[in-house]
């Protein structure tokens, strides 16, 4: 199936899931709130079941833009390929867990408000996963800037001698 | 009554507290850094939780600050045991973006490596996955062999793991003299030790009690879960992305897809799991020896961009790494700096299983299942 019949599909079952051009030329982009119930239907539905995450990845605009997270979808029935594109406000900004619908999307959540900050409601163990837990800042925001101390070791700044 | 009558009594009802144990960070099976928070009830385990981020090395972030060029020595060190696979794919990706096209011995030369690259790794899950269950001897025989793949690689490149040799566009060094003669050598050699391995380990009784029907990983599971590679292959799913979605020039190669069988056991048991890796040997075996023969001529360095700077987008490129789907998320906004690279790592989500099919079985058996899902630290923290 190509971009504009998934678009159609998603449509028809959830209207208002939709941002007003929601057809990018390789994306589909959504709003956060009706997530569950799409994502629902592209599993479940027999002409999509996008039964695959293949990568969840969040992103950041920059400074003065939001975050998002991008989801990749692989359906192993039917080979065809979605990616999903979710904006959220740069601070608290929240959008529901798929983490039950597909597995993968457990730990990749996690990563994903560990590096970037923002939180999936009902998501069964949102935790830092790759970072300690008493970090302060999501690192891969484009406005973290790096702390001087980490628990009284000072963090190397000064890149004389061997950069 | 007495004391006797009063345990006589409650025979049959052994009453246990739950108990936590940490495995690791510094324990030999865990393969790395890995700490495994253990709940057992009993010698029964009930439910397991990694804590991972111990060799977390902010290759995302130093992503954002390195040209397009310079992640490449960084994405050898994600997974350290197939360097050759990562630079392949992500130079692919990049490749991909700017719409370049590169000399075919450079995509045959690429070919050679990474099948050679999968037989070393394979080697080292194979071996390490021997040493978990108790037979040491295995182990030995592999990295003796692997070592040999080492030497091939060192005579390419210099470099014995951490290579640098796929570059966008092309490669560091072309081929040295005589290398299509040394590795059809090696090739000459190692074909008949895989026998030897199966003779060794993988129709040896204890071995088989140890791992069939161990960790039955179900083919929905492993899907649902994200698992790539051999996992998934071992619970019968017919998925390579070499075979179904053929990237590179893998479309020119003859080679079967390995599955699990459940000979041992059940299908998706830990053996399955192990067999598929043995049999990828075999299988990459094949594919050099026909890149070795249609080996072509041509300048290698004719293709290597002067500047790498993509357009403006985004793509998800992923590819077959010895360990299962190694996928780049890249993003580029034009300049020579990627905005973002997110790394899809195989490892990462061939280890969120665990729980699933760890619990209910026996410390013992966990080091069974971590082993056979063969996992690198440095791809799971990144």
């Amino acid at each position: 199936m190509d971009l504009q019949s998934i678009v159609k599909s998603v449509r028809g079952a959830q209207p208002e899931a939709l941002v007003a051009d929601a057809a990018q030329e390789e994306h589909l982009e959504l709003t956060p709130d009706r997530w569950r119930e799409v994502a629902r239907h592209l599993i479940d539905d027999a002409d999509l079941q996008f039964d695959a995450l293949m990568c969840l990845s969040g992103y950041d605009e920059g400074p003065e833009g939001s975050l998002a997270v991008i989801y990749h979808l692989f359906s192993m029935q039917h080979k065809h390929k979605l990616e999903v594109r979710i904006k959220v406000p740069r601070d608290g900004g929240s959008l529901p867990s798929v983490a039950d619908i597909w597995r993968t999307a457990d730990w990749h959540e996690r990563e994903a408000y560990d590096l970037f900050g923002m939180t999936f409601e009902g998501h069964p163990d949102l935790r830092r996963i790759l970072l300690p837990d008493d970090w302060e800042g999501h690192p891969l925001k484009k406005d973290y800037l790096t702390p001087d101390y980490y628990r009284g070791i000072p963090v190397p700044k000064d890149k004389r001698g061997w950069e | 009554m007495t004391a006797t009558d009063s345990k006589s009594s409650n025979f049959g009802v052994v009453e246990t507290e739950e108990m936590v144990l940490n495995m690791g960070p510094q324990h030999p099976s865990t393969h790395g850094v890995l700490r495994l928070k253990i709940r057992t009830d009993g010698e029964i385990v009930t439910h397991i939780e990694p804590h991972l981020g111990y060799l977390h090395r902010c290759f995302e972030k130093h992503c954002e600050n390195l040209s397009y060029e310079q992640v490449i020595p960084f994405t050898d060190r994600c997974d350290y045991l197939a360097s050759m696979a990562n630079n392949h794919i992500y130079a692919l990706g990049v490749e991909q973006m700017m719409g370049l096209e590169v000399p075919d011995r450079v995509e045959y030369i690429r070919i050679i490596m990474v099948e050679l690259q999968r037989i070393a790794s394979h080697l080292m899950g194979v071996g390490t996955f021997g040493l978990d269950v108790g037979g040491i001897t295995p182990f030995t025989y592999c990295f003796r062999d692997r070592e040999r793949v080492l030497d091939l690689f060192e005579y390419t490149c210099g470099a014995r793991l951490l290579y640098n040799y796929i570059w966008i566009g092309g490669l560091s060094h072309d081929l040295p003299e005589n290398f299509v003669q040394y590795a059809n050598e090696f090739l000459d050699y190692f074909e008949p030790k895989i026998d030897e391995y199966n003779r060794i380990l993988t129709y040896n009784k204890i071995f088989i009690e140890r791992t069939g029907d161990v960790g039955v990983l179900p083919a929905d599971v492993a899907i649902s879960y994200g698992c790539t590679g051999p996992v998934l292959r071992g619970s019968g799913v017919s998925w390579d992305l070499r075979k179904n979605e053929p990237y590179s020039i893998y479309d020119r190669f003859e080679f079967d897809t390995v599955l699990g069988t459940g000979e041992m056991g059940t299908l998706g048991d830990c053996w399955d799991r192990y067999f598929v890796r043995i049999q990828e040997m075999r299988e990459s075996i094949k594919i050099v020896r026909q890149a070795l023969a249609q080996l072509p001529e041509g300048d290698v360095f004719e293709a290597l961009p002067k500047k790498v700077r993509p357009p403006e987008g985004s793509i998800y490129f992923r590819g077959e790494s010895p360990r299962g789907e190694l996928g780049y998320f890249i993003v580029s906004d034009g300049k020579n700096v990627p905005y973002r690279v997110k790394m899809r790592s195989p490892a990462f989500c061939n280890l969120s299983v665990i729980n699933e099919i760890g619990a209910g079985w026996m410390i013992s058996d966990i080091v069974t299942i971590l082993g056979s899902l063969d996992i690198v630290l440095g791809e799971i923290d990144r």
